[in-house]
């Protein structure tokens, strides 16, 4: 339980860092569109503990999660959203588009599925320089209908690149329920057809989450190629922020809110006897780093307009 | 020195380049095995084994792989078949490869190259003619090339892989097999950027680019044209090419791209801009604005020939 104890408190570092960026976005310190990540945090922390620091990781606009679970500093982050100076990008990639290769993290993406093509270069690479690099790639539900996720799986597959597929099935596809747009609702059946593995996992689990990017891991490390591991969890809130919601079933974010992640940890916690003490200092020792990381990043000069037209070209 | 058509030469280059920098790769549609649909590889995967593969027809995957082994080291040289092939990919040119340094402000860079081939050639269709070098160089964080001579097909290739930032070396198939023309293959490799000049001349600046600089060579034979062959696109020559201007008072630009949002246009605003005292309008010759059929009689209406060419300059040449 102390490994739950552990993931509830990086948890609680991504729903809270992700309100307070809802606060902020509220303010208008931060500007643009926002994509939050809350009710999604069980994949991230999950497969980034298992991820070795020569491994890649691309994400998408939602990666707010992945990033703070790969380890990129919070205040990095918020800095980064804020436009300021200090930010990850130097406020270049804002919300959506961000990265921080120092810390293992290579970039949010702003283009549905693009991503996954980048995480086959950055396997194929690893199979030439000698790190045995494994390279996962998260996207969600709609991005599994996008071309560029289609060619990337077909190609790691028929070079047995080491690419970790991971589809975050939310149920939604932006503002439309994904099982509208598919005949097949089990995303993760279509692995089958590139001849590889491909799972359907409790996504708001992250010791399951964990364990099955794990063995998908070293399987491809060995040779075995790529995998896709579809996990199943939920948005607890708009595609962006200010998405009016409309389009939300009746009682679905009430049945979404008993089996969250956070909502589910704290539960089992409880319940295997760990002390409510220990169980609410994970959430209160989250909100102070986030509190301080928020209180530099507001504090940090603006990215100085001079420098705007800098690093497009060596 | 040595003999080389315009397809040997690139071959030439590539050999070169995967024998310097281990980090290269070379990989494409039918690009390994087959040595690629025009045999400009050839040769290559027997020499190199597995840096030099084949790959699905899959130009996503192919442009993006390149830009995310790019980004972790690797030099990659992939090559579009034909430039109308980039459309089903140009996500991973414009959103991907070209924002990386930028964006991540300077932390990473995508040293890769791609090679394509574009234009026109006797019965080729609609969807294997356009020439779209407009498009790239409308995307700022690309660099772009187009040699038209072996010298400069070797040159720009290996001045391309050496690049650190994202380089597309657009090719021109009506090109690969014609004469074979003394190379130097020992030289050193090349920043990138500059220009040529074809031809001396006082009367009017001549800029062009691609296969067509030859038909634009032809043509001024009997003119008293400067003609300047731009072969690096991005970064362009701009100093050089308004000097000239300036010197001449006349400017005409040939290009096989079509008219509307041509890099011919950027080229007369420039001028222009700098405030080049002109003695005659600037003049535009380029394909009309109209899709390229395939009969050969009905291409060779819309693609400027020897004749047309040498009218526009030689009466450019006479005005003002």
């Amino acid at each position: 339980m102390t490994a739950l104890l552990a993931d509830l408190h990086q948890m609680w570092r991504i729903r809270l860092l992700e309100e307070k960026i809802r606060d902020l976005r509220a303010s208008n310190d931060i500007v643009g569109s926002v994509h939050l990540s809350i009710g999604q945090e069980a994949g991230p922390v999950g497969a980034c503990s298992v991820l070795g620091p020569d491994d890649a990781l691309f994400a998408t606009y939602r990666g707010h999660n992945w990033a703070v679970a790969r380890g990129v500093p919070l205040e990095g982050i918020l800095a980064e959203l804020l436009g300021r100076a200090t930010g990850v990008n130097g406020g270049r990639g804002g919300s959506a588009y961000f990265s921080d290769f120092a810390h293992g993290f290579h970039g949010e993406n702003s283009i549905v599925g693009a991503a996954a093509p980048l995480a086959v270069g950055a396997a194929l690479a690893g199979k030439y320089d000698g790190t045995g690099r494994v390279a996962l790639t998260v996207f969600g539900d709609g991005a599994m209908n996008q071309g560029a996720v289609h060619e990337a799986m077909n190609f790691a597959a028929a070079f047995d690149l080491p690419v970790i597929f991971v589809c975050e099935n939310n149920g939604w596809s932006e503002l439309t329920p994904i099982d509208e747009m598919v005949r097949n609702p089990i995303l993760a059946e279509r692995a089958r057809a590139y001849g590889m593995l491909g799972e359907r996992i409790d996504g708001n689990d992250p010791a399951v989450v964990r364990d099955r990017v794990a063995d998908a891991i070293e399987a491809a490390r060995e040779g075995g190629g790529p995998a896709l591991l579809e996990l199943m969890t939920q948005r607890l809130v708009g595609h962006y922020i200010g998405d009016a919601e409309q389009y939300r079933r009746p009682g679905e974010l009430e049945a979404a809110a008993e089996v969250e992640p956070i909502a589910v940890a704290k539960r089992r916690l409880a319940e295997s006897g760990i002390p409510q003490a220990a169980i609410d200092q994970a959430e209160s020792d989250a909100r102070d780093e986030v509190e301080a990381a928020a209180r530099n990043a507001l504090d940090a000069p603006l990215a100085d307009p001079s420098t705007a037209k800098e690093h497009l070209y060596a | 020195m040595r003999k080389l058509s315009f397809a040997e030469a690139v071959n030439a280059a590539l050999k070169r380049c995967l024998e310097e920098i281990p980090e290269t790769l070379l990989y494409g549609e039918d690009v390994g095995v087959p040595g690629g649909v025009h045999g400009v590889s050839k040769g290559l995967h027997k020499a190199f084994g597995d840096r030099v593969f084949d790959t699905p027809i899959s130009e996503s995957a192919i442009l993006g792989s390149a830009v995310g082994a790019a980004m972790f080291g690797r030099r990659p040289i992939v090559e579009i078949m034909w430039s109308d092939f980039f459309l089903v990919a140009l996500d991973q040119v414009v959103n991907q490869a070209a924002n990386v340094r930028y964006v991540s402000n300077g932390q990473v860079k995508a040293p890769l190259t791609i090679r394509t081939q574009q234009g026109n050639s006797p019965g080729a269709c609609a969807q294997h003619s356009q020439n779209l070098e407009a498009f790239f160089l409308h995307t700022p964080g690309i660099r772009v090339c187009m040699p038209s001579t072996p010298q400069d097909a070797y040159d720009l290739v290996l001045s391309a892989v050496h690049c650190d930032d994202p380089t597309i070396v657009i090719e021109n198939r009506t090109l690969y097999f014609g004469a074979k023309e003394e190379v130097e293959t020992d030289g050193d490799v090349q920043p990138i950027g500059g220009l040529r000049k074809r031809r001396d001349g006082d009367a009017v600046t001549v800029v062009s680019w691609g296969a067509i600089t030859r038909r634009v060579e032809e043509a001024t034979r009997d003119v008293d044209a400067e003609v300047l062959e731009t072969v690096w696109l991005n970064p362009f020559p701009w100093d050089e090419v308004i000097a000239s201007v300036r010197r001449t008072g006349r400017l005409a630009v040939v290009h096989e791209a079509n008219r509307t949002g041509g890099f011919g246009a950027e080229v007369v605003a420039r001028v222009v801009e700098q405030g080049v005292r002109l003695y005659a309008p600037p003049v535009r010759v380029a394909v009309p604005d109209t899709r390229l059929p395939a009969a050969p009689v009905l291409a060779g209406a819309l693609i400027p020939d020897v004749p047309t060419i040498a009218a526009a300059i030689s009466d450019l040449a006479k005005r003002g």
